[in-house]
């Protein structure tokens, strides 16, 4: 699954920095039929964690309330360089994941 | 006759109109379709109004995707902090729309995402914070093309 994440390159420690992630997915809410006449079963990307050099900064649980191409932001507190890695999962068990580096100075 | 508009009173409904769209939104009454729901999340502690702040258009032309904020009042730190965020709306086929969850290391406690909605309802928008309290928000917002979430 594509996504784009959106974290910083840089950042002073401490400094409170905004993190975002866009994933490539249709959100389908069950509710839906294709042009058979048949219901499309419902698939979403149930839950997001993120880590920041293996400690968990951010979880979402999702439902079919959220649009397609699930769009999500939230901040996090520039502790040290290192990763921040994002995991993902849809209603099929289908995963992704995304990495991001960050560079703390000061 | 002339028709005669007293300047006062025209003065006076321009006033009006101008002061309504800076009255807050409307109260968080846990009565209603989601006081079920409202019971559940909250464990039944009492859901207090205030601290939460819902950003939200008030008139959305597309149900499939309005953008939506959330920030709480909250020192973000060890022992004063948010530990989750939740958004639900009134007339979705299913109310409960997400729950992030969040500690002190999110630094500032703020979320946005883009939400679909089913028609013009209330979305409400529920913050847990680390003292055990349950604080909310909600906004009314005009939907003008549904999501079309519902069967059929």
């Amino acid at each position: 699954m594509d996504a784009r994440v959106q974290v910083p390159k840089q950042a002073r420690r401490g400094e409170v920095i905004d993190v975002r992630i866009a994933i490539k997915h249709p959100m389908e809410t069950g509710f839906r039929y294709d042009v058979m006449g048949k219901p499309i079963p419902k698939n979403v990307i149930n839950s997001l964690l993120v880590t920041y050099n293996g400690a968990e900064i951010f979880r979402a649980e999702l439902g079919s309330g959220i649009a397609a191409n699930p769009y999500l932001q939230f901040s996090t507190v520039a502790e040290a360089s290192g990763e921040l890695r994002f995991e993902w999962v849809d209603d099929n068990g289908t995963r992704g994941e995304e990495r991001a580096r960050i560079t703390v100075t000061g | 006759m002339k028709t005669r508009y007293p300047r006062r009173r025209v003065i006076a409904t321009l006033a009006g109109l101008a002061a309504a769209p800076l009255l807050p939104a409307r109260a968080a009454s846990p009565a209603g379709p989601l006081a079920p729901l409202i019971e559940k999340i909250t464990g039944g502690a009492p859901l207090q109004e205030g601290r939460v702040r819902l950003e939200i258009p008030r008139l959305a032309d597309n149900g499939h995707s309005v953008p939506l904020k959330v920030a709480v009042k909250s020192a973000m730190t060890s022992s004063d902090h948010v530990r989750s965020i939740t958004l639900l709306s009134e007339r979705n086929p299913r109310p409960l729309m997400a729950i992030f969850h969040l500690g002190p290391r999110a630094g500032r406690s703020e979320i946005a995402t883009r939400v679909r909605l089913n028609g013009t309802q209330r979305v409400l928008a529920i913050a847990q914070l680390s003292d055990g309290s349950y604080w909310s928000a909600s906004a009314e917002v005009e939907v003008t093309e549904s999501a079309c979430l519902d069967a059929g």
